[in-house]
């Protein structure tokens, strides 16, 4: 049992690429967690693609043993959050088992908008904020400058942060007593009945379902009856442990630790993130206060490139959900595309990440169709409805108000590019709502429809400042708006897959978009092919594929009829595989391609 | 009655490769040309074991440039046919000539070597378009050829090629008026497309954009309908029973055998369809497979196809074999014309033909 004054439980909180990862890589190699042969870069970050795209998705949580200055033995546990808006919820569970957080900056970069976000999360769960000024080898580091900001944005206290470098490992030596001394031990009584928080859960192949908890009261031990408070479920603890990071069997966890259990549970869905844990025969009075449940805030459709691997793509759903709680979906059956699944994600970049996993990890080729935010619509009826896929749009008429979700978007960008940042909020239909100064940064901010966001705005945002502007949005509730249904038709007849839900200020020229992408991916065929976008009967846009003016080999002799028809049965292949709509055959490819985001 | 059989010599060899041509060729001088005979005749030999009983309608030297070849050896070849088939009445014999000036006897020696319709490339009528397509003639010797050529032979054609990257169309109808005056008995005006793996395309040469090209291909067509010369293929006009007897078998799917290397071959023996390479190479060829081909040979000929001899070939009825739904939209929208017995092609069909049978699947 470790006395809790020689436990420090803390999280690391940063924006994206501020070097959080690296830096808890040091801490880990400092305090002998790994040895030099078993350290790999960011070792935190155990998907491929978390280490491919230099970014970390899942929190991750590693136990390590220092000896401080004091002689003393000290058990740290330290969180790893990811840096990116999407994943804040995950960030805010990680928040919750700890008492402290190391805020990360980079000493080149300065505050960003996504330090602010994870801040004021931290703030909430009344944590000892600890600042860190990292990547000080660089010569472009200016510490004496962000420590100013550190002050004047985020109101902290900047006399104990500490200078270091994840690269060099300079400074990490100073953090890790830095932390003991400025960091608070947990509170708990090792005697009360057991009470223990239900962080995270996932699904491992060798030991099915691990458990990561924070014990607050009591002891958690082997072979120890345990009781889900949520829904009075009992299981036998099979083994209990901490990450070192590897994973390492612990005989018990007490008071204050963090660790894992796996319990022979079936299946993740039955583990309710934010729970408590407690003993059966022994449980305590009140649960603890859990968490808000996360919300799908993204959605898109799914469908396999070839139907028949309609199996596949339903069991790799149901796998990456095992681990992810937060992927939502349901089936979804499309005219165009076949059947397929209506996936609702975290945002963007969470949805980007499934998708790329569904194809790296599971092998499939997917369709996605535009993303669409979730609307809130009163029908005359009274009853109310959550609107998020084009093809449950009921009857305009039908529809007495409908509400979009609204976010509160901060972004932070040098003043040479302030000007074209404002214009891009404004085009978004955005209404500013402060504009401050952080040295010779700009602060914007501002209340933006989180529709305009899921389209391309970040992508936008990043080339309109050659990459400098940060950014970090929250949700703040819906508003009347103005919404409306744009069909795409080909050759007059409507296509289900294209269809999306915007602002009626963008259906015309979002519907011209389209259509003007269409007109390069559809084959001529023997007759003219109008491409129109239309909301209700009405159209607001059109191009014309023209008819196909000559296709007709020159030279076809006996030395040719073998190459002839093999071609001839490749194209037929061709044909096999396009979506028929009346008369006209659209390659696959085409949906992909005029469905992709972002590029214009 | 003995069936009609086609022999088709490849002689590989040219001078020059030209920029535009993806046909199986080879530039090289001093060909053995004795061995290469004893390996024609062996392969004559063994088709012959195969096919006896056969009457010889045409044979067609092409290539590479077999005007290259000595007459002897193409006496030599015509003779050793006569041996081992026997040859029908009006047989043709064809060979393709590139104008010369080196060899001055040449067509009457292939005339005297049984040679009786001789194919004049001479691609185009003025000098800038001979260097472009990377002819080693200039205009002067063409000219010449035309004149010996029509002198010597009473059965001849023409090549050109048309549609040439920023081809006006007035210059390519004033091009059509000189080939016609000439007095050909038959014309193959080809558009020129730029195929993969060939000069031009390696050199990203652009062909003439589709709504130019159809254009250019329908005032031929028309300018040559009024002078004579009726289309009777997609690149073929020719005076009424001028039209090539060698080239029609492979449109109308008659048997023929290709002899040298990588020449064709398609024979029907006891009603199995078989696909040479080579005498040793065969390829057994389906029902549907054979169906195909006669499908996109056969509407390439102005008459079209004949139902009845598409189902003695393949053995497949035509009328089932065809989607008929989309062949009633087809006729309907004026691409094709469906007769009990025949199905062709319209004008406005003839533009589009692949694509045809593409939907006809």
């Amino acid at each position: 049992m470790t006395d809790l004054n020689l436990i420090r439980n803390f999280a690391i909180i940063a924006h994206i690429d501020h070097g959080k990862s690296t830096l808890a890589d040091r801490m880990i190699e400092l305090c002998g967690g790994l040895s030099k042969r078993e350290m790999t870069e960011q070792v935190l970050d155990s998907m491929d693609i978390e280490k491919e795209r230099g970014i970390t998705i899942k929190a991750q949580t590693v136990r390590l043993e220092y000896k401080a200055n004091d002689g003393q033995t000290y058990q740290l546990n330290l969180m790893d959050t990811p840096g990116h808006v999407d994943f804040s919820y995950e960030v805010s569970r990680s928040l919750a088992a700890c008492e402290g957080s190391v805020l990360v900056v980079d000493a080149t970069q300065g505050v960003e908008a996504q330090t602010l976000a994870n801040v004021y999360l931290a703030l909430g769960n009344d944590h000892e904020i600890l600042p860190v000024l990292n990547k000080v080898d660089l010569p472009s580091s200016d510490t004496q400058k962000v420590k100013e900001q550190i002050e004047d944005v985020i109101g902290l206290d900047t006399s104990n942060a500490v200078e270091t470098s994840g690269k060099t490992g300079a400074g990490v030596p100073i953090l890790l007593e830095s932390i003991v001394k400025n960091l608070p031990a947990p509170r708990g009584n090792v005697d009360a009945p057991l009470k223990a928080l239900l962080i995270d859960s996932w699904y491992d192949s060798y030991l099915g379902v691990v458990i990561l908890v924070r014990i607050h009261d009591g002891v958690l031990k082997k072979k120890m009856n345990i009781t889900m408070m949520s829904n009075g479920a009992t299981y036998q603890i099979d083994r209990i442990g901490v990450f070192t990071p590897k994973m390492q069997d612990k005989e018990q966890l007490s008071a204050g630790e963090i660790g894992f259990l796996t319990a022979s549970i079936k299946s993740v869905s039955d583990c309710h993130i934010g729970d408590t844990i407690t003993e059966t025969k022994r449980p305590c009075e009140n649960m603890l206060e859990g968490f808000k449940p996360s919300v799908s805030v993204v959605f898109c459709s799914i469908f396999p490139v070839d139907s028949s691997q309609y199996d596949a793509l339903k069991d790799a759903l149901a796998k990456l959900k095992l681990n992810d709680a937060s992927i939502n979906y349901t089936n979804e059956n499309s005219e165009a595309l076949g059947l397929g699944f209506r996936c609702g994600f975290l945002g963007l970049l969470h949805m980007e990440i499934i998708e790329e996993r569904l194809q790296r990890e599971f092998d499939l080729d997917i369709i996605t169709t535009a993303p669409s935010v979730a609307y809130h619509l009163k029908l005359s009826n009274g009853t109310e409805m959550i609107l998020h896929n084009p093809a449950d749009m009921p009857d305009l008429s039908t529809v007495s108000e409908i509400k979009e979700p609204m976010v509160k978007a901060t972004i932070l960008v040098p003043d040479e590019y302030l000007g074209s940042v404002l214009k891009l909020c404004t085009e978004r239909r955005g209404v500013q709502l402060d504009l401050t100064y952080v040295g010779t940064r700009a602060m914007a901010v501002y209340k933006i429809p989180l529709n305009e966001i899921v389209f391309d705005f970040y992508d936008r945002l990043k080339s309109i400042s050659s990459g400098y502007a940060s950014f970090d949005y929250e949700l703040i509730g819906d508003e009347p708006s103005d919404l409306v249904k744009v069909q795409i038709l080909i050759n007059e007849e409507p296509v289900d897959a294209l269809a999306f839900l915007c602002h009626r200020s963008e259906a015309e020229s979002r519907g011209r978009q389209i259509c003007e992408r269409l007109k390069d991916l559809i084959p001529r065929h023997l007759f003219k092919i109008p491409i129109q976008a239309a909301i209700g009967g009405r159209i607001v846009a059109r191009e014309t594929i023209s008819a196909l003016r000559k296709d007709v080999t020159a030279k076809c002799y006996g030395g040719d009829v073998t190459r002839k028809r093999k071609l001839l049965d490749k194209q037929k292949e061709g044909k096999s595989r396009m979506r028929q709509f009346g008369k006209v055959e659209v390659p696959q490819s085409a949906f992909i391609e005029a469905l992709r985001i972002g590029d214009k | 009655m003995f069936k009609p059989l086609s022999v088709y010599f490849h002689w590989p060899y040219c001078k020059s490769k030209c920029p535009y041509c993806d046909f199986f060729k080879k530039v090289q001088k001093n060909v053995d040309e004795t061995s290469l005979v004893k390996e024609y005749i062996s392969e004559l030999e063994y088709y012959q074991n195969l096919v006896p009983q056969r009457k010889v309608q045409s044979i067609f030297f092409g290539g590479g440039t077999p005007s290259l070849m000595n007459p002897k050896t193409v006496e030599k070849l015509i003779e050793t046919v006569f041996c081992l088939w026997k040859p029908q009445e009006n047989l043709e014999i064809t060979l393709e000539a590139n104008p010369n000036s080196d060899r001055p006897h040449l067509f009457s020696d292939l005339k005297n070597a049984g040679v009786n319709r001789l194919s004049l490339g001479v691609q185009a009528l003025n000098e800038s378009d001979l260097k472009f397509l990377g002819r080693t003639h200039t205009l002067k010797e063409a000219y010449k050829s035309i004149d010996e050529v029509l002198k010597v032979f009473d059965n001849h054609s023409i090549d050109l090629i048309y549609s040439r990257p920023h081809q006006k169309l007035e210059d390519w109808e004033k091009e059509l008026q000189q080939a016609v005056s000439f007095g050909f008995k038959h014309l193959s005006l080809y558009q020129l497309t730029i195929e993969e793996g060939t000069v031009f395309f390696n050199k990203g040469v652009q062909a003439l954009e589709d709504e130019k090209a159809s254009k250019m291909y329908q005032t031929t067509v028309d300018f040559l309908r009024e002078h004579g010369y009726p289309r009777y293929e997609v690149s073929n006009f020719a005076m009424p029973v001028y039209e090539s007897i060698h080239n029609k078998c492979y449109w109308q799917g008659d048997d023929y055998i290709g002899i040298g290397e990588s020449a064709h071959g398609r024979l029907n023996i006891s009603e199995q369809n078989f696909a040479y390479v080579h005498p040793h190479i065969s390829e057994k060829l389906s029902s549907h497979e054979r169906a195909e081909e006669l499908l996109i040979m056969g509407l390439r000929l102005q008459k079209g196809i004949n139902k009845t001899h598409f189902k003695e070939i393949c053995g497949l009825d035509f009328d089932t074999f065809i989607d008929q739904e989309k062949l009633h939209t087809l006729v309907a929208e004026g691409f094709l014309i469906d007769k009990p017995n025949v199905l062709r092609a319209t004008d406005q069909g003839f533009l589009v033909l692949d694509k045809l049978v593409l939907e006809l699947f």
